[in-house]
């Protein structure tokens, strides 16, 4: 425990939860989870998670495989309403208002919350028209000289800019699989979304990409609010403010980063994080 | 397991690399009976395809060479015995000129032609060769005649001049010089009398008759009365004509259905139901689609039989379930990813449909489609109960017109009477449409592999 605990300080990117223990709650809350459940036909993936998810701070799940945090994830983009048979029930709420309304577009909702997947799935199109597409169905930008701006500053924010700059009529597909992520998280911040979800984005990268998207992660927590699943505790531990530990569909227990690494209340999650279940 | 452990580990290894050497070689036998049913396998396979290619080519290139007469034709006074050929000058109106002209040449079509033609071919025979009339008319091609009127029609100053033409050898004629007929047989088996068969000989040595290229197979129409002269412009029309149409009708109503389907339509046991019709419809006999062809489209719309409309219709009904089923197989092998991402974004539906999922599968649609028509181009069966069994001697301008396709062409070629000279010409034409298909498979091939370049 202790050893884990003094890796959290030595890294440098969660220097602020590391020094400054308050919990990120205390900021405005973005998102509010209420007794969300989700079943896959017959079977029940989610038993009631409630959770809230503080403004522009790095919110980390974690738990084994199965746990149901990829799940959770999906409902709060409504991706899951493109899963043949799968049933949300319970509210989630982004900034007071029900997701799931009926009068709620879920087109207009993925604009508001962007999401990275778990694997780089850049459009097998060109790297600016990859960035451009967002702003382009949305008709965000009034003219080329507004979508070029918009392309670069994206590319800039998600660190891609000057690695591809010469090449942004490539391929997208053409980049190494790091360069790849941060195309699609370039491609999700060019909408201007207030949250951004990530589904294990690093899971296919090696460690020095991990590292680079990990640093970025850091870096948008200033202007986003940001949902990370994680098969890494480290990661978790590195780049999250607050996590919380999925178990078998239950949310097990939330908390600052630095309270669930270094004293969690549960024993399930205490176990977890040995790595004596996972 | 007791055994293993009281065994010495080494002797143990031995024995453990002894059962897995036997294994291997098992394995190993395994494989290579394996690899060499399968090159046997294509062995056979590509057998039969060289077996047929060299088959139809060896019957049909003799075809794509004709026996041509060289005349001189002299366009006697005394045997072309019409007034002077009126000019628009003498007639006050269009229409006088008009008729006086057709009067004319009505006149003209009245002579006896045959005997300015006998008297070219008597002019090239040796002096004082015996051979009569009728005999004598069996060596040039029966249009010969047409070909001869048809100048002087369009240049009456030919009238008492002496020119040089070049007309086609009867079928019997090329059938005896390219050896299609037994030569030994007796004058009784012979489709040409003896004199008749004694010039023809004589004309190849001395230079009357040369073989060329049959520029006429691809520019004549079908013909019964000059079946040296048949070729298969008129097919070749209709066969366009319905491809038009199957593509115009066929992909989108298939592309769209596909789409629907696979992307829209909610899971039903509705759309399970068209699911399994639809997969019913592509194995339904391509005769039955004719026959609904006759009924739907001739019987009740009244369309015309024997048109490439119709044609095009039922070949359209038979492609349809194919384009379908491989755009569906296209869209389903969509990775899920791609999707994930559209949808992500924030793209509708729609938009998912038309910006991404569309796009990657262009290619698959693409061949499916060109493979589609394809096989419309080479089906028969439907076609012959919709009419285009019929002989049409005529190129089709519309859609409307009367036609006959390239499959049926061969059919009907395959059936005439005169087989010594059908057969390498029915070869021929099979040659001309396998050459289409080829040309449309390797457009295919050539179209996905640049697009998936490109994508």
């Amino acid at each position: 425990m202790d050893m884990l605990a003094g890796k959290v300080k030595k890294t440098s990117l969660n220097v602020d939860s590391a020094m400054n223990p308050t919990d990120v709650l205390e900021r405005p809350i973005r998102l509010t989870a209420r007794d969300v459940t989700v079943h896959y036909g017959t079977k029940q993936a989610l038993h009631g998670i409630s959770i809230d998810i503080p403004d522009r701070a790095v919110t980390a799940f974690i738990g084994p495989s199965g746990c149901g945090k990829s799940t959770f994830l999906r409902c709060i983009n409504r991706m899951n309403d493109t899963i043949e048979g799968a049933k949300v029930g319970g509210t989630i709420k982004l900034d007071g208002e029900d997701i799931y309304a009926p009068a709620l577009d879920v087109v207009e909702l993925r604009a508001r919350i962007g999401m990275v997947f778990q694997k780089p799935n850049p459009f097998p199109k060109s790297i600016y028209d990859n960035v451009a597409y967002g702003p382009r169905i949305h008709g965000l930008a009034r003219n080329k000289a507004d979508l070029d701006e918009i392309v670069v500053s994206s590319l800039r924010k998600a660190g891609l800019f000057e690695e591809v700059k010469d090449r942004l009529q490539e391929p997208g597909t053409g980049l190494s699989g790091g360069q790849q992520q941060r195309l699609c998280i370039a491609r999700a911040i060019a909408v201007g979304p207030e949250v951004i979800l990530m589904d294990e984005p690093c899971s296919a990268l090696d460690p020095i990409a991990t590292a680079v998207i990990e640093e970025l992660i850091d870096e948008l927590r200033e202007n986003y609010t940001i949902v990370i699943v994680t098969h890494s505790m480290q990661q978790a531990a590195r780049v999250s403010q607050r996590t919380a530990f999925f178990h078998l569909g239950n949310l097990i227990e939330q908390g600052p980063t630095e309270d669930i690494f270094t004293n969690p209340v549960n024993k399930q999650t205490q176990d977890y994080i040995m790595g004596r279940i996972g | 397991m007791a055994t293993d452990i009281q065994t010495s580990p080494e002797k143990a290894s031995s024995d453990r690399t002894r059962i897995i050497r036997d294994g291997l070689r098992r394995r190993h036998l395994n494989e290579q009976i394996f690899r060499g049913l399968g090159i046997a396998a294509i062995a056979i396979a590509l057998g039969f395809v060289a077996l047929l290619f060299v088959d139809v080519f060896r019957k049909g290139i003799p075809a794509f060479v004709q026996s041509n007469l060289h005349l001189s034709v002299t366009y006697d006074a005394e045997l072309i015995d019409v007034g002077p050929a009126p000019a628009r000058g003498d007639f006050p109106s269009d229409a006088e000129y008009t008729a006086a002209s057709l009067k004319w040449q009505r006149e003209v079509a009245l002579l006896n032609w045959n005997t300015i033609v006998e008297a070219a071919l008597r002019k090239a025979a040796p002096a004082g060769f015996e051979i009569d009339t009728r005999q004598i008319q069996t060596i040039p091609e029966t249009n010969a005649r047409h070909q001869i009127r048809e100048m002087f029609v369009r240049d009456p100053s030919l009238l008492g001049q002496t020119v040089d033409v070049e007309v086609l050898a009867s079928a019997n004629a090329a059938n005896w010089i390219k050896g299609n007929i037994d030569r030994s047989l007796g004058d009784a088996q012979q489709q040409l009398s003896a004199p008749a068969r004694q010039l023809i000989d004589t004309f190849v040595e001395d230079g009357t008759i040369s073989n060329g290229f049959a520029w006429t197979i691809f520019t004549n129409v079908d013909s019964r009365a000059a079946p040296a002269s048949a070729g298969l412009l008129g097919a070749f029309v209709g066969t366009l004509w319905m491809m038009l149409i199957v593509v115009l009708l066929a992909v989108p109503i298939g592309v769209a259905a596909a789409i629907y389907l696979e992307e829209f339509a909610p899971k039903s046991r509705l759309t399970d139901l068209i699911e399994v019709n639809i997969n019913n419809l592509a194995a339904v006999p391509s005769i039955v689609f004719g026959l609904l062809g006759a009924a739907v489209f001739i019987n009740w719309f009244h369309l015309p039989i024997s048109a490439p409309l119709v044609g095009g219709l039922v070949l359209t009904l038979m492609t349809l379930p194919t384009i379908i089923i491989a755009t569906r197989g296209a869209l389903m092998g969509v990775s899920p990813a791609l999707r994930q991402a559209a949808l992500g974004m924030g793209a509708s539906k729609t938009q998912m449909v038309f910006h991404h999922v569309l796009p990657t599968t262009f290619p698959s649609i693409l061949t499916a489609t060109i493979l589609g028509v394809a096989h419309a181009l080479g089906e028969t069966a439907p076609l012959l109960l919709i009419g285009m069994k019929a002989f049409v001697a005529s190129v089709p301008a519309t859609p409307l017109d009367q036609a006959a396709a390239l499959p049926v062409q061969i059919y009907l070629w395959q059936g005439n009477e005169n087989r010594n000279f059908f057969e390498p010409r029915t070869a021929a034409a099979i040659m001309v449409l396998l050459a289409v298909m080829i040309l449309l498979n390797g457009v295919a091939i050539y179209l996905r592999s640049r697009l998936e370049k490109r994508a």
